[in-house]
């Protein structure tokens, strides 16, 4: 689409435009091609001088046994924190449409957790599993479990999975609520005279309805877990135990902040890059998917 | 019930009441983790290293919130509030202008590089900032912005999503408008100024409410270009307040900074809500 009326000129438009072109190239087209450059060498021990190595830092990544297993945890990690986080979001988004009246109220509190940042949320369920003070896991022991995701990688994991998934239902939630405002009431009633129940009208109706929602949330929670969920790993688990929860943005900040490793760091953002890249290609996709339905 | 009309899928009497129960109970589950952190910050820590701790609020609100405020562990939580105030407003108030003016470039002028610039923009999506935290780091260590205001802002303010915000907005303003703007031999800059950025407003505005828990939500960045205490943002503040041996945590400091942490964000969003749902809906499509 393109407007008709324009104005004349090519300074003004230039001068219009620097700002935001220059914040990108100094913030991030610079870093991003130092990250492609840097990934392409090693730094001696000293840090004086770089060498030359060619894809020596990828070919070193992808046969390293904790990089790779950092693919499967992240992997696990974002299908889990989806998976979560959606399908809580989509029951209470079927109840709340069922409402009448009240839906706005119980809208106002779902939001809540919207707006916990991620490494509060974090902190938060922290405390309540926590070893020696957390509510939760003292219960469970009275129970006769005895919970210690410090040690337990499965219930580190299990953790970190909840705490992130948790903001997130309020996110699907506004979605799904809204994507099931606007199925057409006449549909539904029609099946109804057709005798089908609830259940069966929501299988056969509402749900293929719901999938172009469903397909960008999928994308979105996807691409959230991915990169959003640092804070969430940080404060409760610093990717530990045995990096069983080590997903790949924490293995960039750790290799690079912590161990110093240049080389490999950037070999892995240029991973990391050319995995966004994808997520947005996709994402794009279903958009315009959407826009066409 | 039987005030309200019912469509004939409606569900009524029992059913409704089951719905309600539902709903009340996926709430409470929802809430319960901001529930126990709110009574934390209000106990003593005595109340809490002896689970189970309590489930209903103390009377030590006042001295947690104090303690907290004006002390912290670290540093007081007042700085930190401060620095993440400074910080959110700063990216959502940079974000907006430097997208107003590029998007109005691009929509109402034809200019050399043109495309290459919205193709730039574009491409500026692909690049969040975990995955150039190294190169950024050195690049605003090296202009000597690590710990200062503008090393927390600078870097995050660029983008693309605003930008074509704007621009799919800047194209549903009627031609005519522009036209007699030229007729009038108004200058573009007045035409932006009077018509262009009055009629955005409620675009900014829902903007403003997602950039700004963008913003306060940061904990990546600023962990990384704050090491003085002093700067730290109370997102990321928080984890520093936990003791790095053996000790105890002080519980109910850190909750009531938990507390304090989400209470902003929380304003804007219930408060601004349908501006909130309407920038959320729009800025994802």
């Amino acid at each position: 689409m393109e407007k008709r009326v324009k104005f004349r000129g090519w300074m003004l438009p230039l001068l219009l435009i620097a700002p935001q072109v220059v914040v990108s190239a100094v913030f991030f087209f610079y870093p991003a091609g130092q990250a492609i450059w840097q990934s392409l060498f090693i730094p001696d021990p000293f840090g004086l001088s770089m060498q030359w190595v060619g894809l020596g830092n990828f070919e070193f990544l992808l046969s390293d046994r904790f990089y790779r297993a950092s693919f499967v945890t992240t992997a696990i990690f974002s299908i889990l924190v989806t998976l979560c986080s959606m399908i809580p979001a989509l029951f209470l988004a079927v109840i709340a449409d069922r409402l009448i009246k009240g839906s706005g109220v119980y809208r106002t509190l779902l939001i809540w957790p919207y707006a916990v940042a991620p490494a509060v949320a974090g902190v938060l369920w922290l405390f309540m599993f926590n070893t020696r003070v957390g509510v939760v896991s003292w219960y469970l022991g009275q129970l006769g479990y005895d919970w210690n995701h410090v040690l337990n990688g499965g219930e580190a994991m299990g953790l970190v999975v909840v705490a992130s998934a948790w903001g997130r239902i309020s996110y699907n939630f506004l979605f799904f609520f809204a994507a099931l405002q606007a199925v057409p009431k006449s549909v539904i009633e029609a099946a109804a005279i057709d005798g089908a129940h609830f259940w069966r009208r929501f299988w056969t109706i509402v749900l293929p309805l719901l999938s172009p929602t469903t397909f960008f949330l999928l994308v979105v929670n996807i691409v959230y877990s991915f990169f959003e969920t640092f804070g969430v790993i940080h404060t409760i688990t610093a990717g530990g135990p045995q990096q069983t929860t080590t997903i790949l943005v924490y293995k960039v900040y750790s290799d690079g902040f912590v161990s110093q490793d240049l080389g490999s760091s950037s070999a892995q953002s240029v991973i990391l890059l050319i995995v966004v890249g994808l997520l947005t290609v996709l994402q794009f996709k279903f958009i315009e998917k959407r826009v066409h339905y | 019930m039987a005030r309200e009309t019912h469509g004939m899928v409606e569900k009524r009497g029992a059913g409704l009441w089951l719905t309600h129960v539902f709903m009340i109970l996926g709430v409470l589950v929802i809430f319960f983790p901001i529930w126990l952190a709110f009574v934390a910050s209000t106990v003593t820590q005595a109340d809490i290293i002896r689970p189970p701790m309590p489930v209903w609020p103390g009377d030590q609100l006042w001295t947690n919130y104090k303690n907290a405020l004006f002390s912290g562990i670290n540093v007081p939580v007042g700085t930190m509030l401060f620095n993440s105030l400074v910080m959110a407003i700063g990216i959502a108030v940079g974000k907006i202008i430097i997208s107003l003016l590029s998007a109005f470039a691009i929509v109402y002028f034809k200019f050399p590089g043109r495309n290459l610039f919205f193709w730039l923009i574009f491409l500026t999506l692909m690049l969040p900032v975990e995955v150039r935290i190294v190169p950024t780091y050195e690049v605003v260590a090296g202009f000597g912005m690590l710990n200062s205001y503008s090393g927390l802002i600078f870097p995050l303010i660029a983008s693309a999503t605003a930008t074509f915000l704007f621009r799919q907005f800047f194209l549903t303003i009627p031609d005519e408008l522009a036209e007699a703007a030229r007729v009038d031999g108004a200058r573009p800059m007045r035409f932006f100024w009077d018509i262009v950025v009055p009629m955005s407003r409620t675009n900014i505005a829902a903007l403003f409410v997602i950039l700004f828990i963008y913003g306060w939500n940061q904990y990546l960045w600023p962990l990384l270009i704050t090491t003085d205490p002093e700067m730290n943002t109370i997102v990321m503040g928080i984890k520093q307040m936990f003791p790095s041996g053996d000790d105890f945590a002080h519980w109910p400091t850190i909750m009531a900074t938990s507390i304090l942490a989400m209470i902003p964000p929380v304003i804007v969003v219930v408060g601004m809500q349908r501006l909130f749902i309407r920038g959320l809906v729009d800025s994802e499509k």
